[in-house]
């Protein structure tokens, strides 16, 4: 079976989740959106490692699930703690630092 | 199917990282276990102990690896070829290490807040609140910053000795995520810092998020995360050119965004002005020198076989970033959004190094080539960097750090010591003649320069005129203005911060006027291994 298909879908999926983070203002949108990013690269490494024939991109797959919880877990505690702060998860509010 | 063999761990060797990361586990346990009036006794000592223990490690394995007298191109790989121990890897390791100490004592300052750390108490009590001021009264000191930040030093290790793409992605975010937490913990101005945390937490996660397509796109071109397989892959010019150009982009947005340089920069002052001051000098000094170290790698290594189609675009990025780091600097009112712009300026100048390369056979003897360059430009920056954050958190008025540089006028008054470190360690920045920034500039250029680049040494040369004019406006408005109002006022730290700044300004005195020894131990320790 062609891996063409796939390699599409994942660089659609990629395109969707990066425009997301651009044009979202919700924190945790934005980082739904970085997650999709991250699931995208993942069919795209397992398609890759099907083509390819090597275990590499599927090991790699179960690394870039691990990272992303942990990445979760910090962006979260994050996110909450400005929510609790400002009452918002908007990231058009925080924005004392700039010039 | 083949049997499953399993991987031989060369721990002696490696054993520096592992050091740290296991202070680092150990310190997790000690927030959990030890009393809290012990813990930050104990914490200190652990993360100095460890990182003392860990330098000594390095040292041994530098030895072992014969690395300072043999031919250049000695070293190993480790770890099933995950890891190359070479000469640049020791000897970044050995400069991380002593960042992590010098941070290590800035993170341990306890003097500048009247006997508590400058992290917040308590990071769940919300500002302005009673529990936060409860943390306040009961003395609360929020000690996990010490593992938090052995963690991100053990990344640090890691990710110039990655020697695949696993590897070095599982690296940068080891590095990465304790330093999002680190940002958001400032004991004063929590907004400003939560702020940055936010601000850096999402922009790192969006630009891990490219690096990870760029390691599949690479991957699904050479069918292997192994650097080695990669070059190799590169040699033989299989199809697929297209996957190769857009992995190698992709996988640059990730690297550039982490050292900072135009058109990634954009989180850089903002993450550096919110954050803790120590916070900010070991991740402006760590976070850029591990980085670069890591791109260096990738690179030279894996991606050296297609450089005529990289070359240009870091020619790009490299003209963005001078331009962008000396300009915005030019405006800046604040001292840590300074020093931030003058950060992604010095990354503008590494870039332009890093344009220096060329096959071994091209260089002559005594030459210096672009790796030692940009090895000794890491040094000088990284050591300058850290003293001149440390001087920052001494300007304090009632409501902690001043920042504003409208504030700092008059500093040589009030207290002529600080303002003339800060002045020679602004004119070290500016590239000064017998301060290591000057030594460091030069070898930058000189290698640039044999390799051809020399379009972009002018612009280079043209970037540091402008900045020099950026710190001169300081150092004049530092002893001949007159105090705004009260004027700042000048704390007395204790023997950490001292020690850092101390370490930071005789450094920068040193590789000024003697740099001979260190550039020849750097062209000795050889390039790196395939």
């Amino acid at each position: 079976m062609s891996a063409t298909p796939f390699i599409v879908l994942s660089a659609i999926l990629f395109s969707i989740g990066s425009i997301g983070v651009l044009v979202r203002r919700n924190a945790i949108v934005m980082f739904m959106c970085v997650e999709l990013m991250l699931n995208a690269s993942n069919l795209a490494l397992i398609t890759f490692s099907r083509s390819s024939g090597t275990l590499d991109g599927q090991i790699a797959a179960f690394f870039v699930m691990v990272v992303a919880a942990a990445e979760v877990v910090v962006g979260l505690a994050i996110i909450m703690t400005i929510f609790r702060t400002r009452r918002s998860a908007s990231v058009d509010d925080a924005s004392l630092l700039k010039y | 199917m083949t049997p499953f063999k399993a991987p031989s761990v060369e721990y002696s060797l490696i054993a520096p990282v592992l050091i740290i990361l296991g202070v680092a586990v150990v310190g997790v346990l000690v927030e959990a276990f030890v009393p809290r009036r012990l813990r930050y006794v104990v914490q200190t000592v652990l993360a100095l102990g460890g990182t003392v223990a860990a330098i000594v490690e390095t040292i041994i394995v530098f030895n072992r690896l014969n690395l300072g007298d043999t031919h250049p191109g000695s070293g190993r790989l480790a770890v099933m070829g995950a890891l190359a121990l070479d000469g640049p890897t020791i000897y970044l390791w050995l400069l991380i290490l002593v960042i992590g100490l010098l941070a290590v004592l800035l993170f341990a300052e306890r003097h500048l807040e009247g006997g508590l750390l400058s992290f917040a108490g308590q990071a769940a009590a919300l500002p302005g609140t009673d529990a936060e001021r409860e943390a306040a009264t009961k003395g609360l000191e929020q000690t996990e910053v010490f593992p938090l930040m052995m963690f991100a030093l053990a990344g640090m290790l890691m990710f110039p000795a990655a020697n695949d793409l696993l590897t070095m992605f599982v690296a940068l975010e080891v590095l990465s995520l304790p330093l999002y937490l680190l940002c958001g913990l400032s004991r004063r101005r929590r907004l400003l810092s939560q702020e940055a945390a936010m601000k850096y937490f999402i922009l790192g996660a969006f630009s891990s998020a490219f690096f990870v397509y760029g390691i599949a796109l690479v991957y699904g071109y050479s069918g292997s995360m192994g650097f080695a397989e990669i070059s190799q892959a590169i040699g033989g010019r299989t199809g697929g050119h297209g996957l190769l150009l857009g992995g190698i982009g992709l996988m640059a947005v990730g690297l550039l965004f982490k050292i900072g340089a135009a058109p990634f920069h954009a989180w850089t002052p903002d993450v550096y002005q919110g954050a803790p001051t120590a916070v900010t000098a070991f991740m402006a000094a760590g976070t850029k020198v591990a980085a670069f170290g890591a791109m260096l790698r990738l690179f030279y290594v894996a991606f050296g076989g297609a450089r005529w189609d990289w070359t240009p675009m870091i020619w790009v990025v490299a003209i963005m970033t001078l331009v962008v780091g000396s300009a915005l600097a030019l405006v800046q009112s604040d001292i840590k959004r300074l020093l931030a712009y003058s950060s992604i300026a010095h990354a503008g100048f590494l870039l332009v190094g890093f344009l220096g390369i060329r096959s071994l056979v091209d260089i002559s003897a005594g030459e210096i080539s672009a790796v030692p360059a940009i090895l000794f430009y890491l040094t000088t920056y990284g050591l300058t960097i850290m003293a001149a954050f440390a001087l920052v958190t001494l300007v304090r008025d009632a409501g902690g750090e001043v920042g504003h540089l409208a504030r700092w006028s008059g500093l040589g008054k009030e207290s002529p010591a600080v303002a003339g470190l800060m002045a020679f360690l602004l004119l070290a920045m500016a590239g000064i003649p017998l301060t290591s920034g000057f030594t460091g500039k030069w070898a930058l250029f000189a290698a640039a320069l044999a390799a051809g680049a020399w379009p972009m040494v002018i612009i280079a040369v043209i970037g540091s005129v402008v900045a020099a004019y950026i710190y001169l406006r300081v150092i004049v408005l530092m002893f001949f203005s007159e105090p705004v109002g009260d004027g700042p006022t000048v704390a007395m730290p204790s023997i950490m911060t001292s020690v850092v700044i101390a370490v930071g300004t005789a450094a920068t005195l040193v590789l000024g006027v003697v740099p001979g020894p260190l550039l020849d131990l750097l062209g000795r320790i050889g390039e790196f291994i395939r």
